[in-house]
């Protein structure tokens, strides 16, 4: 069984408190940022240039992609996908490369750039409260419900039944259904994604399938390249031997190798 | 030994070059001590926003591809058994050595907590191109301090230890060369992973390709350049004889790869912002006509090869535009997506040019102390 949560952007109020529950229960220092940080896992604002407070509103947190990209390019495992769906984080093991960082397509993993010994930052989905039954605490914190916490399925579910029945009321798409693979969060809007600031142009096959293309070769690559180099050796070796057991004509080959 | 008598003019050269490392080195300590005690945010210029910088860009890149001459020299010798090039061996498995441990510090200072970087030996990732990247700095660099080894153990009258190695010289090349050809084209592997974010003028699936075969031509061009730096430190003559061919091939390895490049770029669609001249664009033009075109252009000319000061002059073009092509898909190639632009601060180059500068010295005294040029009566009477 695996969960997720539905951001719908019609609810959102811009209200804040998601992210003030996040800081809470993750007990990260400081205020709500502006933008996500290590220490601001979940933000909201506006995307209304022109009149902020009516809004619509958008949250930004981490997706948790059903084949995340980040636990595919950790080379200590230190990011990891739940079978219940939250892509968890163990600082115990980072060594902080920040690959992560670079390879998010959602850009979500944020570092601790003012530490000497920092860690990385992201949303866990409150894998721990999960674990007690419990929502996450963003969404049992939202007064409108703009995020519900679920069944993956039944939110998918719920997002489908919302813009079947208010089809011009909603953009016909789940985002989270496709991108990057799908993730375990899903968002449905009135307006254009891109409007949102969500990335419209992501793959719809995991990018850490790529990778694997490539990686999955390496063994099979190994074995045909030693041969073929040691085979190399084995005739350039015997062509040496022989020439030096003609004797004479090793001084001709060299001749004929320098004019080459 | 002909030592003593080049001594004096050595000792002066050395003076001089003490007192421009010390006045490199000084700020390398002060940036050294803030980066590690006040954070990687309170020297350089990486952020959320560009988490990768000049460490990764230059120090990683350039560091393991400008290497890349010890393999393809190595594998010249000891397995297309073409042993005219023997000379050219020590020295550039030494660089190869150093290069490597010039990645390796560098990664000291770019890692956030680099006193755990024996964690990628024990928690496996196999889908991680890190993991592999890590495997190969550490298998290809043991490799190339035993293949050097024998240099050391002779110098000190060890030559049963030396025998040994020398007995398991093929192996020991092979390994070196399939780990060299994993590591080279792993770092191109990197770049695999984001199809959305780097441009594509320099994303393709045949990164990993391209970052190997661009490695082979500018490690050429690196052996050759090496060649004339130590002709002017260390008095020696240029091997014109060696080093021509080896231009020959460099030429080869570059054309091939400019050509994979160009089919790449106009199949798919991204022409246009080289004819446009985006700001990608124009990046991609200075490294291509550097790192390509110019090398590939003067060296084809018998004339051009054979003279030492347009073989330099195209072996250094070539390298300068490998560098330059490594910088744009770390740097450039990304900026857009990451929606700013990146330059690294004044600690940040700083620390690159302290460890460029103590491989350097490293190179010097090494060849103080150990046998890395053969004698010209050797090679006279070979």
């Amino acid at each position: 069984m695996s969960v997720g949560l539905l951001f719908d952007a019609t609810r959102c109020i811009g209200c804040g408190a998601c992210s003030s529950a996040c800081k809470e229960q993750n007990k990260l220092p400081g205020v709500v940022e502006a933008k996500t940080t290590a220490y601001t896992w979940t933000t909201v604002k506006s995307v209304n240039p022109a009149k902020p407070e009516e809004g619509p509103y958008m949250r930004h947190l981490c997706m948790h992609c059903k084949v995340p990209t980040c636990a595919s390019v950790c080379p200590v495992l230190a990011l990891t996908k739940t079978p219940e769906g939250p892509v968890v984080y163990d600082s115990a093991k980072c060594m902080g490369c920040r690959y992560c960082m670079m390879a998010c397509p959602f850009d979500v993993p944020k570092y601790q750039w003012d530490k000497a010994v920092p860690i990385i930052g992201k949303c866990i989905l409150c894998a721990g409260r999960l674990k007690d039954g419990k929502p996450s605490a963003c969404a049992e914190a939202c007064p409108v419900q703009a995020t519900v916490f679920g069944k993956h399925e039944d939110l998918l579910r719920e997002a489908r039944e919302r813009i079947r029945q208010n089809p011009s009321g909603y953009v016909d798409h789940v985002y989270g259904l496709t991108e990057a693979g799908g993730t375990s969060v899903l968002m449905i809007s009135s307006v254009p994604f891109e409007k949102l600031g969500l990335k419209t142009d992501l793959p719809t096959e995991p990018p850490a399938m790529r990778t694997w293309q490539v990686l999955s070769n390496i063994p099979d690559f190994v074995a045909v390249w030693g041969v073929f180099l040691y085979g190399i050796h084995w005739i350039t070796a015997r062509r040496g031997e022989v020439a030096q057991a003609k004797g004479p004509l090793t001084k001709d080959m060299d001749d004929h190798e320098r004019h080459l | 030994m002909n030592q003593t008598a080049t001594l004096p003019a050595r000792r002066f050269r050395i003076g001089f070059w003490t007192g421009v490392f010390g006045i490199i080195f000084l700020p390398f300590l002060v940036v050294t001590f803030l980066r590690f005690f006040k954070g990687l945010g309170a020297v350089t210029n990486l952020s959320d926003k560009f988490p990768w910088g000049l460490w990764i860009g230059f120090d990683l890149l350039c560091g393991v591809g400008l290497a890349a001459g010890a393999f393809t020299i190595t594998a010249v010798v000891h397995l297309f058994n073409l042993k005219k090039f023997e000379p050219v061996v020590r020295p550039t498995v030494l660089t190869g050595f150093l290069g490597y441990g010039f990645v390796i510090l560098a990664l000291m200072f770019d890692l956030g907590q680099p006193w755990r970087i024996w964690h990628a030996l024990i928690y496996w990732n196999p889908h991680s191109v890190m993991f592999e990247v890590a495997w190969c700095v550490m298998l290809y660099t043991t490799v190339l301090a035993v293949e050097f080894s024998p240099v050391v153990f002779e110098r000190f009258g060890f030559h049963a230890p030396a025998r040994i190695i020398h007995g398991l010289i093929t192996p020991l090349v092979i390994a070196g060369v399939l780990l060299s050809t994993l590591h080279q084209s792993s770092l191109g592997s990197l770049y695999l992973i984001v199809p959305s974010k780097l441009h594509p003028l320099w994303y393709s699936q045949l990164l990993p390709l391209f970052f190997y075969v661009s490695a082979i031509g500018a490690g050429i061009g690196m052996v050759i350049l090496e060649s004339y730096l130590s002709e002017r430190a260390f008095g020696r003559h240029l091997e014109m004889d060696l080093l021509e061919p080896l231009a020959r091939a460099m030429v080869v390895a570059l054309g091939i790869y400019g050509l994979m490049r160009l089919q790449v770029i106009v199949r798919n669609g991204s022409f246009t912002a080289i004819t446009s001249l985006t700001y990608e664009g124009k990046m991609f033009l200075l490294e291509f006509v550097l790192g390509v075109i110019l090398p590939v252009v003067l060296l084809s000319f018998r004339r051009m090869r054979t003279s030492p000061r347009w073989l330099v002059t195209g072996s250094f073009f070539a390298v300068l535009g490998f560098v330059v092509n490594r910088l744009n898909i770390s740097v450039t190639g990304m900026e857009r997506a990451a929606g700013t632009r990146y330059l690294p601060s004044i600690p940040e180059i700083i620390v690159s040019v302290g460890l460029v500068a103590i491989g350097m010295a490293v190179f010097a005294l090494a060849v103080h102390f150990f046998p890395i040029f053969p004698e010209r009566k050797l090679e006279g009477g070979d």
